[in-house]
Order: C-alpha cells, then sequence, then structure tokens
C-alpha cells in the first residue's frame, strides 16, 4: 500500500469522486461565515476604517495565487520522476484557478489602495513581483495551449514550471532591492511581534481555509474533467479507427 | 565544439539577417524613444541607462528563435543530438555563439547609442560593464525558451511571452547598475548580482534547455 496508488486515474476518480461536494460546501460555508462575520461583526481598525474589511478576501486569494503556483511546482516534479498523468493534468487544471486568485488579488488591492495610499496602482515590490506572477502564469498558460501532443506539453511546462519558480523567487527579491514599499508587511506571520488584532485575526483564518478547500475543490473538479476529456478522446480515437 | 562554434558563427554572419538586423534594431528603438518622450535632454539623460538596456534585450529578443528553429527544421539538430557531445554543451555553444553575434556587439553599439540619449560622462563605462556581464544570461535564457518552443510552427510569439518574464532579473539588476553609475554612485551591488544571476543561469539552464530539446525532439 502506498499513496501513488491513488494517482491511477481509475482510483482517483473513485476517490475524489464523493469528496469533491461536501469540500465545496466546506469551502462556502467557511468563507461566508468568514466574510459576514468579518464585516458586520468586526470593528473598523482605527487608521482604515471599514476599507480594512477587504482583507478578508485579499489576503486569502494572495496566499492562494502563491501556493497554486507551489502546487503546480510539487505536480510538475511528480509528473516528471514518476509519470503521473493525474499529477500532470492537476497542474494543468490548477493554473487558470491561479491567474484568477491572482487577479483578485490585484484588484481587491487596487480598491484597498485607492482611499488607503491615494492611487490604485504603485511600483511597489509586492504588486510588481504579483504581476510577474501573472505573467508567469500568462506564460505556463500558453504554453498548454500551443502544445498537441499532451505527454510533450505535459512535459515542457512542466520544465518551464521548474524554471520559472526559480527566477519568480529571483524576481520577487530582485524588485525588492529596485524600489521601496509602500506595502505593509506580512500579516500572519508566526515569529512576527505584530499580526492583525484578534478580532480580525479569527475570521480571517476561515476565510484562509475557506479559500484553500475552495481552491482544492476547484482542482479536483478540473482534474477530473480533464480525465473525462482525455477519456473522451480516447474513445473517439478508437472509434475512428474502428470504422477505418 | 569548437567546429559547432565555428559553424554557428559563420551561420549566423553569412547568412544575412540575424547579424546586422538585430544591431539595426537596437538603433531604431534608441532613435524612437526620444520621438516618444521628447527632446529634453534632462529627461532623456535620466532615463538613457534604461533605455539601452531594453532595447538591447528586445533586440536580443529578435534573434532568439534562429538558435534552434533552422537546426530543428533540417534535421541537424537531430543529429547533433546523437553526437558523441552532449546536448547541454551543445545548448551552451549555441548560446555562446548567440551571445557573440547578438549580445557582444549590442554591448560595444550601446556606448555610441548613449551619446545619442545623452548619456552622463560616468554612465558610459558602467553601461558597457553591466551589459557586458548581464547579455550572457540573456542569451542563455534565451536558448531555453528557444528550446521549449523549437516544435511549434509559430512559436516566436510565445517564445516572447514566455522569455521576458525571465528577463525581469538581470534586466533590473543591470538597469540598477548602470543608472547609479550614471548617477556617479558606486554601482558594484547590483553589478554583483547581475553577475550571480548570469552565472547562476549558465550553470542551470544548459541542462532544462537540453531537457526542452530531448522532449522536443521525441
Amino acid at each position: 500500500m502506498s499513496i501513488w496508488k491513488y494517482a491511477n486515474p481509475l482510483k482517483f476518480m473513485g476517490w475524489t469522486g464523493p469528496i469533491v461536494v461536501p469540500m465545496a460546501v466546506l469551502a462556502t460555508v467557511c468563507i461566508l461565515t468568514g466574510i459576514i462575520w468579518g464585516f458586520f461583526f468586526t470593528p473598523d481598525d482605527y487608521r482604515m476604517g471599514s476599507s480594512v474589511k477587504i482583507i478578508y478576501i485579499h489576503v486569502p486569494s494572495a496566499m492562494m495565487a502563491i501556493n497554486a503556483w507551489a502546487m503546480m511546482l510539487v505536480a510538475s516534479l511528480i509528473w516528471l520522476v514518476r509519470r503521473h498523468h493525474v499529477s500532470a493534468l492537476a497542474a494543468k487544471a490548477a493554473a487558470p484557478i491561479g491567474v484568477v486568485m491572482t487577479l483578485i488579488a490585484l484588484i481587491t488591492g487596487a480598491i484597498w489602495g485607492q482611499p488607503m495610499w491615494g492611487t490604485w496602482w504603485a511600483w511597489d515590490p509586492r504588486l510588481t513581483s504579483f504581476l510577474i506572477l501573472l505573467l508567469f502564469y500568462i506564460g505556463y498558460m500558453a504554453m498548454w495551449q500551443a502544445i498537441e501532443n499532451p505527454d510533450t506539453a505535459a512535459d515542457l511546462t512542466s520544465v518551464l514550471c521548474l524554471v520559472g519558480s526559480v527566477f519568480a523567487i529571483l524576481s520577487r527579491y530582485a524588485v525588492n532591492f529596485w524600489n521601496q514599499g509602500l506595502h505593509q508587511g506580512a500579516s500572519l506571520s508566526l515569529d512576527a511581534e505584530e499580526n492583525v488584532a484578534d478580532v480580525f485575526w479569527f475570521p480571517l483564518v476561515l476565510t484562509i481555509v475557506g479559500f484553500v478547500l475552495l481552491f482544492i475543490a476547484l482542482v479536483l473538479i478540473r482534474t477530473r474533467t480533464e480525465i473525462r476529456a482525455r477519456r473522451l478522446f480516447s474513445l473517439n480515437a478508437r472509434e475512428r479507427m474502428n470504422d477505418a | 565544439m569548437i567546429g559547432l562554434l565555428m559553424r554557428d558563427l559563420r551561420l549566423a554572419v553569412r547568412a544575412g539577417g540575424g547579424f546586422g538586423l538585430g544591431l539595426a534594431f537596437f538603433l531604431i528603438v534608441t532613435v524612437l524613444v526620444p520621438f516618444g518622450v521628447g527632446p529634453d535632454t534632462g529627461l532623456l539623460a535620466r532615463i538613457a541607462p534604461g533605455i539601452l538596456w531594453i532595447g538591447a534585450l528586445l533586440a536580443c529578443l529578435l534573434s532568439l528563435d534562429r538558435i534552434f528553429q533552422l537546426d530543428f527544421e533540417d534535421g541537424s539538430l537531430d543529429l547533433l543530438a546523437t553526437a558523441p557531445v552532449p546536448l547541454e554543451g551543445v545548448v551552451a555553444i549555441k548560446a555562446l555563439a548567440h551571445w557573440l553575434t547578438t549580445g557582444l556587439p549590442l554591448t560595444l553599439a550601446a556606448p555610441v547609442l548613449g551619446v545619442l540619449l545623452n548619456l552622463p560622462g560616468p554612465g558610459f563605462i558602467w553601461l558597457l560593464v553591466s551589459l557586458a556581464i548581464g547579455t550572457p544570461a540573456l542569451s542563455i535564457i534565451g536558448a531555453f525558451g528557444a528550446a521549449l518552443t523549437v516544435g511549434l510552427k509559430r512559436g516566436g510569439l510565445l517564445m516572447s511571452l514566455l522569455v521576458l518574464p525571465l528577463y525581469v532579473p538581470s534586466l533590473i539588476f543591470g538597469t540598477e547598475a548602470a543608472r547609479r553609475g550614471a548617477e556617479g554612485l558606486a554601482g558594484g551591488a547590483p553589478l554583483m548580482f547581475a553577475a550571480g544571476i548570469t552565472l547562476g543561469s549558465l550553470a542551470i539552464l544548459p541542462f532544462a534547455a537540453a531537457a526542452a530539446l530531448r522532449i522536443n525532439l521525441r
């Protein structure tokens, strides 16, 4: 018995089928509770007023934007090393979700930044590196689109993902060097002396959990769709062979 | 491997287009910038390092698809892949040939174009050094991008999309060094970062590019 047996497409379909819907429901409950709690039952921040409440969408989506790329990196590595097709398809499935998370983070950040910093956009290190992350996501997805052979596409995008990760981290620190930031520091580090206050912390953690669950549910759904599409393709191919 | 280098150099120089075209493109970009932002010499002097770096980067991008595309089409890349020379070495040599025919001429031409943009006196040597250190990274990163897209019909646009984000760190540190130099500050720190990125790329990317080539040749 090893964990790898779940990578068999049939097994994968079997065990993900029943948990997708409960997971999506749980994600919705977490996000809704967190947002309602955060929006209506927490006080306004004394400096930022009620605009602080966008944090319940901004922070989780920003975290998931990065975590989605990390998940793609792991999935690509597994594909390159162990050649599990489900892994490659999961990486493919995660990319569009990552793009949406990145966009949500950028847009909510702009909406938040407008009243707070007086500008929609600043060439701040965090903002800039998110924009670069968006470009990496777009390149990765374009690569999947461009190649017809699915195995070649999976291989090449995996290599791109590995190299892209290195350069994404490099860019992250390069832009730090390049410009000083407006963006506040990390709001949730374990080692920091100053974090967000507890009143904001609980609903925030709830929405983060919700976003994580939402991401997993979406990836599972999209991966299942990819597997079904692949099956359909091979069924069609067999049909054509029989006809010929 | 030296034979391969000489062959690539000879092809680049004699086949026409690639060699002079990059330089001409660089010139045109540099000439267009004052039309876009106005002839104010103070402003031009301030943005000159960045403009020259971006111009060099785009000119470099222009000739990337030549690295593998022609060899892929006429089959010599298959021969190179089965040759006793490791494919990683082939990639490194081809990137070197690309740098010698693109990065090096661009580096040497940049100070001349710096005169057009009214680059301050101390900036010339910094610009030259930062380009000399930074452009090899552009070539090897570009070789990786070219290896990824070699099998595609119209890979050029996709390759730009893939390669340009990878150029960000080199661009940031290279322009930063040139800009600081032009303002009379010490640009040593960003220059060293740029050198680090170049060396790191040279160490890692030939392997990644060779892996991508093998996948494409399969």
